[in-house]
């Protein structure tokens, strides 16, 4: 409807108002001493009644005028010559009004200057709607149109884009609102993702986002996460087809945490911060959607697992004693940024009874040792989420983390008598060549700890790994604006 | 009407896409619905004995009336039990 826009004078005095605006209110004497004094056309944004003290002003209310004169703050006065803006001011300065004018004595009763509102051509939700009516988007994704008796929520689902839950229409307008969340370039390749090898793109990653329910000032963290998932080491190929149970789990640090809102403390792996369980869905939808990798087709597993929906929570730094993760692996403290890892459920780690960590300890390689198979060494990586009651036992006793690292991968271990072939009357199990040796349980580097939870119930949680000893790396990267 | 942005890689048509056709009927079960609209069952009946003469099983249905969408359950019944159906509207 661009076409149907009033049309702005190409010579003379415009000025464009709203009644909410005091400072409009302000100069709606002025405007009218101008109006008497050489003209003036005065374009009104929310009430067409505005100001009384013009015989006509223009009804604006569309919004379409003031966008097209890239109007921000109100009032905002511009003079036209020959179809070009000459000269322009907003808010309210005599001097300014005077020499735009070319009028002297203007406002004499009013005081020198006041600042002025913002435009509503520009209000969040307002300003997505005109760039869209204007084809100002700069967004180069496929249109699909709804039918009118659709309901687009269904339309969605027939089309295949759902992870089996509802999913909000990735309207252009919420496409270019997610976007503002970020500085990068729509069009910036983050990844080549697989199974189709396809490009996902910033734009892209931002229509999976707002599908996901994301808000926009999560993007940065989606795009992380996106960009760590599809780094070669983490293969994200390798676990979408696998026949084992993972996807990526995302681990969030840094001071996005807090500004996002995420959970890390009780329920941190649960239900019900929309931070964590939507940029978690958020990774899987970009995989499903642009990827081409849905459930029964590449991705070939055999149980699967609900994280697969979602699996995003953030560490407590505040609360822990211990480096945080992203530092471990590499990233500044006071830096954000995303590790991800290929797991699977939670198992839980109950020990409500020890008070020494010599004590603890062992009740983490009991359970981490059942990992897959009571018998498997040298596949399974896992992750451990230690809770703040457990953390405590560590801490008083002064354990680092790189003490509860090296003693988890010295004490997983196993006599070859106990997991060769057969042993234990199980024929799951290691090849002859262990008998006679110890077996670890884990690669060296196979295992990550974070600390997360709420402060009651001394439970901590394996998050189990995939067994292609190392096949999937975990991938740590930096938060970017 | 509304507009959405294309969240795939877009190398399928935005249209629905239809389910495949099966190769052929050998070791399927062909699902007859009779949505009840007189003299339909004339052509149907001669559909299942043309099927049933090249060892198809059919399994037949029937709308309780032909003005009304199939009721849930007889819908869900012939989901179940049949791996296509052919449904007929004569006069």
């Amino acid at each position: 409807m661009p076409d149907a826009l009033p049309a702005a004078p190409t010579d003379g005095l415009i000025a464009i108002v709203k009644r909410d605006c005091p400072t409009c209110e302000l100069t709606a004497p002025v405007l009218a001493d101008i109006a008497t004094r050489g003209g003036i056309t005065v374009f009104t944004q929310d009430d067409p009644a505005f100001p009384e003290t013009i015989s006509a002003p223009v009804d604006d209310t569309d919004l379409g005028v003031s966008h097209r004169l890239k109007v921000e703050i109100v009032p905002t006065l511009i003079r036209m010559d020959g179809g070009r803006e000459v000269d322009r001011t907003y808010g309210w300065d005599r001097a300014e009004w005077e020499r735009v004018t070319g009028i002297a004595g203007l406002g004499t009763g009013l005081p020198t200057m006041r600042p002025g509102c913002g435009a509503k051509n520009v209000e969040p939700g307002i300003i997505e709607k005109l760039k869209v009516r204007f084809g100002e988007t700069g967004l180069v994704a496929r249109p699909v149109v709804i039918g009118g008796a659709e309901d687009e929520i269904e339309a969605m689902f027939d089309r295949g884009w759902s992870d089996g839950l509802p999913l909000v229409p990735p309207t252009p307008e919420r496409v270019l609102r997610m976007l503002t969340g970020t500085a990068r370039d729509p069009k910036e390749v983050v990844g080549i993702c697989p199974p189709d090898l396809a490009p996902a793109t910033v734009e892209k990653i931002a229509i999976n986002a707002v599908m996901a329910g994301c808000k926009p000032e999560y993007l940065p963290t989606v795009l992380a996460a996106v960009e760590a998932v599809l780094d070669e080491p983490f293969c994200m190929h390798g676990v979408l087809a696998t026949t084992m149970f993972v996807g990526p789990v995302v681990v969030v640090n840094g001071p996005v945490r807090r500004q996002i809102g995420m959970n890390a403390l009780g329920n941190a792996l649960g239900q019900g911060n929309r931070a964590n369980a939507t940029i978690g869905r958020a990774v899987q939808l970009v995989v499903r959607n642009v990827g081409g990798g849905r459930p029964r087709e590449v991705d070939r597993a055999t149980l699967g697992s609900p994280g697969k929906y979602t699996y995003c929570f953030a560490e407590d730094e505040e609360g822990s004693s211990w480096e945080p993760l992203s530092a471990e692996r590499g990233v500044p403290r006071g830096r954000s940024a995303v590790t991800v890892f290929a797991g699977f459920g939670l198992q839980g780690i109950v020990d409500q009874k020890s008070r020494e960590p010599e004590s603890l300890v062992r009740s983490f390689v009991g359970s981490l040792k059942a990992i897959h198979n009571i018998k498997l060494t040298g596949g399974p990586d896992a992750m451990i989420v230690v809770c703040p009651e457990h953390a405590r036992t560590f801490r008083a006793a002064g354990w680092s983390k790189q003490r509860l690292y090296d003693e988890l991968y010295e004490r997983c271990e196993f006599d070859g008598a106990e997991v060769v072939a057969g042993a234990q009357g199980m024929a799951e199990g290691a090849p002859p060549s262990v008998l006679g040796t110890k077996v670890k349980k884990f690669r060296p580097g196979g295992l990550l700890i974070v600390r997360a939870g709420g402060s009651a119930g001394m439970f901590s949680g394996i998050i189990g790994g995939w067994s292609a000893g190392g096949a999937s790396l975990p991938v740590t990267k930096e938060v970017r604006e | 009407m509304t507009v959405l942005l294309d969240p795939t890689s877009e190398r399928s048509p935005t249209a629905r896409p239809r389910l495949a056709r099966p190769e052929g009927l050998e070791g399927k079960t062909v699902g007859i619905l009779d949505i009840s609209k007189p003299r339909g069952d004339v052509f149907l009946d001669r559909i299942h004995e043309l099927l049933a003469a090249r060892g198809i099983e059919v399994k037949r249905y029937m709308k309780p009336t032909v003005s009304r969408p199939a009721p849930l359950p007889l819908a869900q019944q012939i989901g179940t039990e049949a791996d296509l159906v052919i449904e007929g509207l004569a006069d």
